[in-house]
């Protein structure tokens, strides 16, 4: 890692967000992640994003588990909440989390051996709680901190450094979420911040789970040629299916878009996202077609980005929970513990 | 289909080889049919970045000519022309990227010998400094200092580095040079060069010539070398003893100094034979004005003359009421000198608004620190004497209309004001006269009766007779005469030695490593947020009881280890390698003031404007790679306010980024004389 730290000095043309902050004020520690990290890539879309949103950063819950990848929530929004939790537990306590403060925007940082490997059965109930959160997976298709053994997200056929090749098949996080019933299921590259960013967006305004799995080049373990997660190998085979443009509520749609062309998706918050189509029978709302897309894409070996599925009539947690509209954590005592009595009586209905 | 390839190509010529997937341009988005054979592209527009530029993502490797007449077909907004990428094994390139050395006249390597101060190598860096501007000690206190202002950390917060006081901190702290200064050989060349003036400029030339062989001879019309320097700086700016010592440095080498020897003739100093003659006689000329009273009274001085007898000790005081007409250097030490010879209310009358000054913004500060009153809008009428007494002078007051660009579109009288005193100093600019060079000698003369001198040669149509300093181009300053002096020295070794004098050596530049392990660089690359020191100078009282008490102290050993840290090592350059980019953002993203990106080909103005902060500032170049391997979009970074914290190198993880140092190699006569030495030199 470098031993000097950013100069805290900004370009004068630096453009400000309606809070008066610049980019820059989205930013947290420095990384000590290996220089040309794709991770270092995605928290800057991260800050991008946040940015763009013109968010609060004391609005904002950082959560993430063990791994390269989650040591990326220090390195954006450092005013935010968060939790460092345990290996591939990040998706409990964003739940507990969420339960307590539902007023806070979530982002939860995994990676491919958090989420796939140890944390694969979290990872499968958040989205059954359909939890509001953007979860990222930053998968590089190895283990980076444990010196490059395959994740679980490896491609079959892929080679390590040594030359030796993946024998098992992948857990793919878009199929996988896609299986789950997750509502919003997006995939994207760190080396195309163009897609990325309204990715990201897209994804913390999307009220209930919206998982976006970020092709993410390991550098120093997962870069060389025999890789199929390489710099170089994700560009050959990057296959942009959708293109996302995200429109805040504040601004109207101005550009114009020919029918069939184009979707327009409302989000809760009043923002829409337009996704414009490369294929023109594809339909990001039907489940199983997306399913059918990605098996066929994936026996072409192309890498399918963007926005694949969305589906916005499912409600979250605490929809289905019923819970409280007001943050159970900004309830006063009497008010989330009203007593004896009044417990006394709940049981009696149970009985 | 993979990402290879990609422009910014013009929609027309897209459409024409290209069957787009619908209509219109949103909707264009999206994979486009070649209309001739099996290839597609995926199209598509980055509206917000770029407006109007469609960017292609060509198709597999494999793809066949149709992408290619896409990627070399015209870029959107401009007629054919194709941006070049930026030649960096030009010397121009990184010389102009070190602003403050491009700025010098004489071109002082000011990052190296800043570094060298902050290991304390004073003595180092005095002799980085005497290689090209030949007079550090002076130039420490006085300079004009066009460095100053082109210093890249005035663009990246206020203030520049206070570059000028630190070459006084090099000069102050120096230890015995005398080792290490040029020395003459006993066996001379038999070529003798006659110079007139003992200024800066033709010691400049004596200083280039005399370790050559070469037999120099000064002809002074005054009793001491020094020139303008000795007789229009006062010496509480610069003391006797700083121009002494480095005048001696170039005199001892065995210069030929005739003091009290004006020439009164051109033809007479022609006829004595030498090989060449150098004209480095100044602009002794102060300029007049000739209003009604002007010549009622002899209390109605002009600023250089006046100045030059104060030197001499011709005048020792003056009235209690002083009024100085003009706002220019010359205006500032007269107002300043007058305070020193008894005057109490001194004011400095000037006909238009402040933004017209034409002194520096330093040297007018440090009038008005000595409460030196400066009054604007005030245009000067008439002397009012009366029984041959000075009793004040008459002004109109002026009111000017100003346009945006702060010009002058109309002014008026508005009224009229008597302001009383008893001395009043002229100093409204000054000339260069040539009264002593006879007109039928075969040199040509311009319309306003200056010699035609060749800009780069420093020759008159004379040939064998050189000019420099203010006698070559009109007024200009101490340093820009340094600079005639070395580059009429290369002249004059050209045309003694029988060669073309236009025929000229080329800058050189060498790159060397910076990298010294891994984030460990051998300049300082931390960015220091330090603000500009400020000089401290002898109190109120002190200053004003003698005319030679020297008024800046000079920097603190605490204030010089924070200034130096403020240079920004513009020197360590960012040197770029587009074949080993893999396109990671790692550069882009920790740059702290987003001076890189990665854009898709297209004019210089597009990629300026594409940039997260705009290129505004078109002074700054841009630099552009050549296409990258995955997607052949360019690295673009704006010189602009690169702050050189090497964070782009240390986050690259292919050393595509790396800081290397760039020295420019600058050749003077000797190298000129010894093309092994030139060759050597690194």
């Amino acid at each position: 890692m470098s031993f000097v730290t950013k100069p805290r000095i900004i370009h004068k043309s630096l453009k400000r967000n309606a809070l008066g902050l610049t980019v820059r004020d989205y930013e947290g520690v420095a990384t000590t992640l290996c220089a040309g990290c794709g991770h270092d890539s995605i928290t800057a879309a991260i800050v991008q994003a946040f940015w763009e949103l013109d968010m609060p950063a004391q609005q904002v819950a950082k959560m993430s588990g063990i791994g390269c990848s989650s040591k990326t929530t220090g390195y954006f929004l450092s005013a935010a909440h968060g939790v460092n939790s345990v290996h591939g537990r990040m998706p409990s306590v964003t739940t507990g989390a969420n339960a307590a403060r539902r007023d806070l925007t979530y982002i939860g940082i995994s990676g491919d051996g958090d989420s796939m490997s140890i944390g694969l059965g979290q990872f499968a109930h958040v989205i059954r709680r359909n939890l509001d959160m953007l979860y990222m997976v930053e998968n590089n298709g190895v283990y980076g901190l444990t010196k490059g053994q395959f994740s679980a997200a490896a491609d079959l056929g892929s080679q390590t450094k040594k030359g030796e090749a993946n024998q098992q098949p992948p857990i793919d996080p878009v199929k996988t979420g896609l299986a789950m019933g997750a509502s919003f299921v997006a995939r994207a590259f760190s080396g195309d911040k163009e897609q990325l960013v309204p990715l990201i967006k897209a994804g913390l305004s999307h009220k209930g789970f919206a998982m976006l799995d970020v092709i993410s080049p390991c550098v120093t373990f997962n870069d060389h040629e025999t890789s199929t997660k390489s710099y170089a190998h994700t560009r050959e085979y990057y296959h942009p299916a959708i293109h996302t443009d995200f429109i805040p509520p504040s601004e109207e749609i101005v550009a114009q878009y020919d029918d069939g062309e184009a979707m327009d998706v409302k989000l809760h918050d009043g923002s829409h996202v337009i996704l414009r189509k490369v294929d023109k029978d594809y339909d990001p709302t039907d489940r199983g077609r997306a399913f059918n897309y990605l098996m066929d894409a994936q026996d072409r070996g192309e890498v399918v980005t963007g926005l694949l599925y969305i589906d916005q009539k499912q409600g979250d947690m605490h929809q289905r929970s019923g819970t409280a509209s007001k943050p159970l954590g900004r309830m006063e005592h009497e008010e989330l513990c009203p007593g004896s009595e009044v417990l006394k009586d709940l049981q009696k209905a149970y009985r | 289909m993979g990402l290879h390839g990609c422009c910014a190509a013009s929609f027309e010529l897209a459409e024409e080889i290209f069957e787009p997937p619908g209509t219109g341009r949103w909707s264009s988005c999206g994979v486009w049919q070649c209309k001739a054979g099996p290839h597609r592209v995926i199209l598509r527009t980055f509206a917000p970045v770029l407006p109007g530029i469609c960017f292609a993502f060509a198709g597999p490797r494999d793809q066949g000519s149709c992408a290619r007449k896409l990627i070399e077909g015209p870029r959107p907004g401009v007629q054919g022309s194709k941006l070049k990428p930026t030649d960096t094994t030009k010397p121009e390139y990184f010389h102009r990227v070190v602003d403050c050395q491009y700025a010098c006249p004489a071109h002082t390597d000011v990052p190296e010998y800043i570094r060298m101060i902050s290991q304390g190598r004073f003595t180092d860096a005095y002799m980085e400094n005497r290689k090209s501007n030949v007079f550090p000690g002076i130039l420490g206190r006085v300079c004009d200092r066009p460095c100053e202002p082109a210093c890249r950390r005035g663009r990246v917060e206020e203030k520049p580095v206070a570059i000028c006081r630190l070459k006084r901190v090099a000069s102050d702290n120096r230890d015995e040079v005398t080792d290490r200064l040029p020395k003459a050989p006993e066996q001379k060349n038999g070529k003798r060069i006659a110079l007139v003036g003992a200024g800066c400029a033709s010691l400049a030339v004596c200083n280039d010539l005399m370790p050559l062989g070469y037999e120099c001879t000064i002809f002074e019309a005054l009793g001491i070398a020094g020139g303008l320097m000795r007789t229009n700086i006062p010496s509480f700016r610069l003391p006797a003893k700083v121009l002494d010592e480095e005048i001696g440095y170039i005199v001892d080498m065995g210069v030929d100094l005739r003091l009290n020897s004006p020439v009164k003739s051109m033809k007479a100093l022609l006829d004595e034979g030498y090989d060449a003659v150098f004209i480095g006689s100044g602009a002794p000329k102060g300029k007049d004005l000739d209003i009604p009273g002007r010549w009622d009274s002899d209390r109605i001085h002009v600023g250089i003359q006046w100045l030059e007898s104060v030197a001499f000790d011709h005048v020792e005081s003056i009235g209690k009421q002083v009024l100085i007409i003009g706002v220019g250097n010359t205006a500032m030490d007269c107002c300043r000198t007058s305070l020193r010879l008894g005057a109490e209310n001194v004011k400095v009358m000037a006909r238009r608004p402040r933004q017209f000054f034409k002194a520096s913004a330093w040297e007018l500060e440090d009038a008005e620190e000595e409460n030196v009153d400066i009054v604007v809008n005030h245009s000067p009428r008439e002397f009012v004497v009366e029984d041959g007494v000075l009793k004040g002078m008459l002004f109109d007051v002026m009111e000017y209309d100003l346009d945006e660009n702060d010009r002058v579109t109309d002014s008026r009288v508005v009224g009229e004001k008597l302001i009383p005193c008893d001395d009043v100093v002229l100093a409204i600019g000054q000339e260069n006269a040539f009264p002593w060079i006879e007109r039928d000698l075969g040199m040509e003369f311009d319309k306003w009766d200056v010699p035609v001198v060749n800009e780069i040669t420093h020759e008159s149509t004379l040939p064998g007779v050189f000019f420099g300093g203010d006698a070559a181009f009109g007024p200009k300053n101490i340093i820009w005469a340094v600079e005639h002096g070395h580059q009429a020295a290369i002249s004059i070794h050209q045309h003694c030695q029988g060669k073309d004098v236009a025929e000229r050596l080329p800058n050189r530049m060498n790159l060397l490593a910076t990298k010294m392990g891994p984030y460990e660089w051998n300049f300082s690359n931390h960015f220091d947020g330090s603000e500009r020191r400020i000089v401290p100078s002898v109190d109120l009282v002190t200053r004003f009881k003698n005319l030679n008490v020297e008024v800046e102290l000079g920097f603190t050993a605490e204030q010089v280890a924070a200034e130096v840290e403020r240079c920004l090592n513009c020197d360590a350059q960012t040197v770029f390698t587009d074949n080993l980019c893999i396109e990671c953002d790692a550069c882009i993203d920790i740059c702290p003031v987003d001076c890189l990106g990665m854009l898709p080909d297209a004019e210089e103005q597009v990629l300026r404007d594409g940039l997260k902060a705009k290129a505004t500032n078109i002074q700054q170049q841009l630099f552009v790679s050549g296409p990258l391997k995955h997607t052949a979009r360019l690295m673009v970074k704006d010189e602009d306010i690169c702050v050189h914290c090497g964070l782009c190198a240390e986050r690259c993880p292919t050393g595509a980024w790396d800081m290397q140092k760039s020295r420019i190699l600058i050749p003077y006569a000797a190298d000129h004389a010894d093309s092994k030495r030139w060759q050597a030199k690194s």
